[in-house]
């Protein structure tokens, strides 16, 4: 074959970093026009979201988040399906672990009630991705349709149980009562201070953990397992699939399972770690972010960690920037948005110059073609 | 060649292209002198597509220089294609299914905005272009009822009526039966006489030397070859294709049928669209036997291996898969197929066979990942289906040998071995085979025909589907012969002619065929 290789460095680095640098040019003009410079701009965003423990803490409180429902988009998108449900799936999911919390709190020691929220946002999420996914199985009800009306659902669902059943006597505002103390998942400041590392406060809780712990594991479970292998068979070539035996109803449903499961961990991090109550709009878009943190980590669990770092940083820093140059706050949309429109949209723009370039690079300063150990060989 | 450049219809200089890191045509020069029919020959992957799409002007050469009647001219797209004269018919037909003839042919030359006027030119012009090249076509009929001959009929008709002075074909004779193609060919001889210049290609050897006055032949991209046909042979020709000798034929010894592995017994089959498919189709396979499926593709021989396979269900009859019994009622899943001893190397491996993100080892293990030798509780036996794949890339002469190589990286040949070595490694009684070589280099059918002969004369039980009459002839040692889901009849691999065969696929029995059958009943 005349084929000549791109290494992967220039695919999984190079091109990604060149397409976020292109968003953050553009973001520049947009300051310039508002008459921000931009340079202070992009530093007061970095100092916001990286220069003290508090910002820090802010990022990766957001990263948190952003891991899981670029999970549960990167999961579906691997068996093919567009999930964008992790809204809804979420919602549900920390109506699961409210239920636990407010139940088991203070009357079981935090250790045991833990795997049973876990075990709780999993199921609540994952139920809530169940009809759209029998529906996409077994009637052909494409999944993005179903997805999104099921988010509607939540949010009416949600509207109901929070006024009707979960919101005490007597209060104005549509929310559950307080958790008690002892279901609150552990915040990271405390966990350090009690170790004597000073942390300034905010959200990050030991969730973080978790949230590592499960990206690992959807790695294993995608690139190791037989139920991964069968889901990228499907994705890939549902024909070929069907051929090699697989079934493909039963796999878009556990597809979707092992998603909304993803999404409800949201729950975990928010609810549980956080407002320690459940909250009306609590999701606020975070599912819909994971649309994006997925397609920039290239639904593979390692990258989602990173797009769901810089997304945290992104909105993390783009809140700091909004509170010191009172732009509107949603600066942070706008951003995402440059991101989602360089390395999404118009992935493809760079990837032909920058490998032509390599190429270019290569023949002049690579191996001549005589000293290649293949032709030895 | 000798020809001035004046008497040159279309000459190429140096046309380079690229496509990112690929080098699809390295200086490609080519003359074609005014009213020959010119062959162009190469394997998959050549880069003759590429050459064509860039005198169609569907791409951009990146050097070199493109002259039309010796003047040099840009074709910029294939509205400036159309203008320098040039036509062109594709391998897969780019006509509108509801739309008559006439309609087709004047889509996007229609003058004036009322449509009647244009269509009542076109029909006149029609006719007489008909009658010139005898290329006659139910012109107001819509063309999804129209045979796929006359289809190709209506792609020439709307290359004609814009002036074409240069006829490109490619692939042309792909789904056509053998009388079609010879009705194709007088077309093109005809064109030819009247001054038209006609570029052919093909992978068919024995088209080119029937009618072509010269080829060039292709290679990884450059030209490596220009020949005057009558100067030449098949032999030749595809050593100049290949690089090195090849046999075009394999040797084959006498089939020694034992007991019957695989029994088909009145079987229909209707697809989800209610269109039936199969209609009453009975046959048998013994081990030690390649029974040949032959017919124009789209005869129901796809679904039928399919059927067979277990990813399509039947709604009559029985089938017996080595021993298994299938109804309509009850049917085996593919993976109960495989259990019972049944390979299936599909028709088509991009779209089944093979699983183009996958790494040679994961695609090595579709439809057999379940099996415990290489899946335990949670995890796959990852290392172990590496080094199984290894060992079986090395014994089926894989290049790359490497587990690890994207399985759309391989050559079409190496992803077809990948495809037949992981069924017949699996050892299985009964082999259903669909399309053993397509897409196949010249060098490696060789090696695949062989690889499937060793399995008959093992006692493998064989049931081959192909369109390509030549391969059938060579394996088969009976054939069937496949009409609109019928089987029109069986002929013995010694009595199958092109002629014979090429009758039943238009469901004409030879009276001659039709005593040996009787014969055969009583």
């Amino acid at each position: 074959m005349s084929q000549e290789r791109i290494p992967v460095w220039i695919t999984v680095v190079v091109i990604p970093i060149t397409n976020v640098l292109l968003a953050a040019i553009a973001a520049g003009f947009i300051f310039w026009f508002l008459n921000i410079n931009p340079l202070d701009a992009l530093r007061a965003m970095v100092y916001g979201a990286f220069g003290s423990s508090y910002g820090w803490g802010y990022t990766l409180y957001y990263m948190t988040t952003y891991i899981f429902t670029g999970l549960a988009v990167a999961v579906a998108f691997k068996c093919g399906m567009f999930n964008i449900g992790g809204e809804g799936q979420a919602y549900i999911g920390a109506l699961g672990v409210g239920l636990v919390c407010l139940w088991l709190g203070g009357k079981v020691p935090f250790l045991v009630l833990l795997p049973i929220s876990i075990m709780a946002a999993a199921v609540f999420g994952a139920l809530w991705a169940l009809i759209p996914a029998w529906l996409q199985a077994y009637r052909g009800s494409h999944i993005v349709i179903t997805t999104i009306m099921f988010n509607f659902i939540a949010a009416s669902l949600m509207n109901y149980v929070l006024i009707n059943h979960l919101k005490p006597e007597g209060r104005m505002s549509v929310e559950s009562a307080q958790f008690h103390p002892d279901a609150w998942i552990p915040k990271v400041h405390d966990v350090l201070g009690a170790m004597g590392i000073q942390m300034g406060y905010s959200p990050l809780n030991l969730s973080i953990v978790f949230a590592l712990l499960v990206a690992f594991a959807v790695w294993v479970f995608l690139w190791r397992t037989r139920w991964g292998y069968e889901i990228r068979a499907v994705g890939s070539n549902p024909s070929a699939a069907k051929y090699g035996g697989i079934h493909l109803p039963k796999v878009i449903i556990l597809t979707m399972l092992v998603a909304g499961a993803l999404a409800g961990f949201l729950a975990l991090n928010v609810v549980q770690g956080e407002a320690h109550q459940i909250k009306l709009n609590l999701v606020n878009q975070m599912g819909f972010t994971g649309i994006a943190v997925a397609l920039m980590g290239r639904n593979h669990p390692f990258g989602i960690v990173l797009a769901a770092l810089l997304f945290g940083f992104l909105t993390q820093g783009g809140s700091e920037l909004q509170f010191e140059y009172s732009v509107d706050a949603r600066i942070v949309v706008v951003l995402q948005g440059l991101v989602i429109l360089f390395s999404g949209a118009l992935q493809y723009m760079m990837k032909h110059p920058i490998e032509k370039a390599y190429l270019r690079l290569h023949h002049r300063f690579g191996r001549k073609p005589g000293t290649d150990k293949t032709a030895e060989a | 060649m000798t020809a001035q450049t004046t008497d040159l219809a279309l000459e190429l200089r140096g046309i380079d292209k690229r496509f990112g890191a690929v080098h699809a045509n390295k200086s490609i020069d080519l003359r074609v002198p005014k009213g020959t029919i010119h062959g162009i020959v190469g394997e998959n992957g050549a880069g003759k597509s590429t050459l064509m799409s860039i005198i169609y002007g569907f791409y951009e050469a990146d050097q070199g220089e493109i002259l039309i009647d010796g003047k040099p001219i840009q074709i910029k797209d294939s509205k400036s294609a159309i203008a320098a004269g040039i036509g062109m018919v594709h391998q897969h037909f780019m006509l509108i299914q509801n739309f008559t003839a006439v309609e087709n042919v004047i889509l996007g030359a229609e003058d004036g905005a009322v449509i009647n006027e244009s269509i009542g030119r076109a029909t006149k012009e029609l006719k007489h272009l008909e009658k010139e090249y005898g290329l006659n076509v139910p012109l107001h009929q819509p063309v999804e009822e129209l045979a796929v001959g006359y289809q190709q009929r209506i792609e020439i008709l709307k290359a004609l009526y814009r002036n074409a002075k240069i006829l490109i074909l490619d692939e042309p004779t792909g789904v056509l039966t053998p009388q079609e193609s010879e009705h194709l060919f007088k077309v093109l001889k005809t064109l030819k006489d009247q001054g038209t210049t006609v570029i052919l290609i093909t992978h068919k050897l024995r088209e080119i030397m029937a009618v072509t006055d010269n080829v060039s032949v292709m290679r990884r991209g450059e030209m490596v070859a220009h020949v005057k046909t009558s100067e030449t042979s098949r032999e030749d020709l595809a050593e100049l294709m290949v690089g090195r000798k090849v046999l075009l034929r394999v040797e084959k010894g006498e089939s020694n049928p034992q007991d019957v592995k695989l029994s088909v017994d009145h079987v229909s089959l209707t697809d989800d669209a209610g269109v039936q498919r199969l209609k009453d189709i009975s046959f048998q396979v013994r081990a030690g036997e390649i029974v040949g499926i032959a017919g124009v593709s789209g005869n129901g021989q796809s679904e039928l291996i399919e059927a067979l396979a277990g990813i399509r269900n039947i709604n009559e009859g029985e089938i017996n898969l080595n021993g298994q019994k299938v109804t309509a009622k009850h049917n085996l899943s593919p993976e109960q197929v495989r259990h019972a001893g049944v390979g299936h190397i599909p028709e088509d491996r991009h779209r089944m066979g093979l699983i183009n993100s996958f790494s040679a080892y994961e695609a090595f293990v579709l439809g057999y990942h379940r099996k415990p030798e290489y899946s335990g509780a949670f995890l796959v036996k990852r290392d172990h289906i590496i080094k199984d794949c290894q060992a079986k890339m090395e014994r089926w002469d894989v290049r790359p040998p490497d587990p690890f190589l994207r399985t759309a990286n391989f050559s079409g040949g190496n992803q077809q071995k990948l495809v037949i070595a992981r069924e017949i490694e699996q050892g299985p009684d009964v082999l259903l085979i669909g399309q053993p070589t397509r897409g196949v280099d010249i060098g490696a059918i060789e090696s695949i025909h062989k690889r499937i002969l060793e399995m008959r004369d093992a006692g493998k039980a064989i049931l081959l589907v192909s369109v390509e009459l030549d391969e059938i002839r060579s394996l088969a040692d009976r054939i069937l012969v496949m009409f609109d889901g019928i089987i029109v009849g069986e002929v013995p691999a010694d009595k199958a002619d092109e002629k014979t065969l090429g009758l039943m696929m238009a469901n004409i029995v030879p009276e001659e065929i039709k005593a040996l059958q009787a014969e055969g009943h009583a």
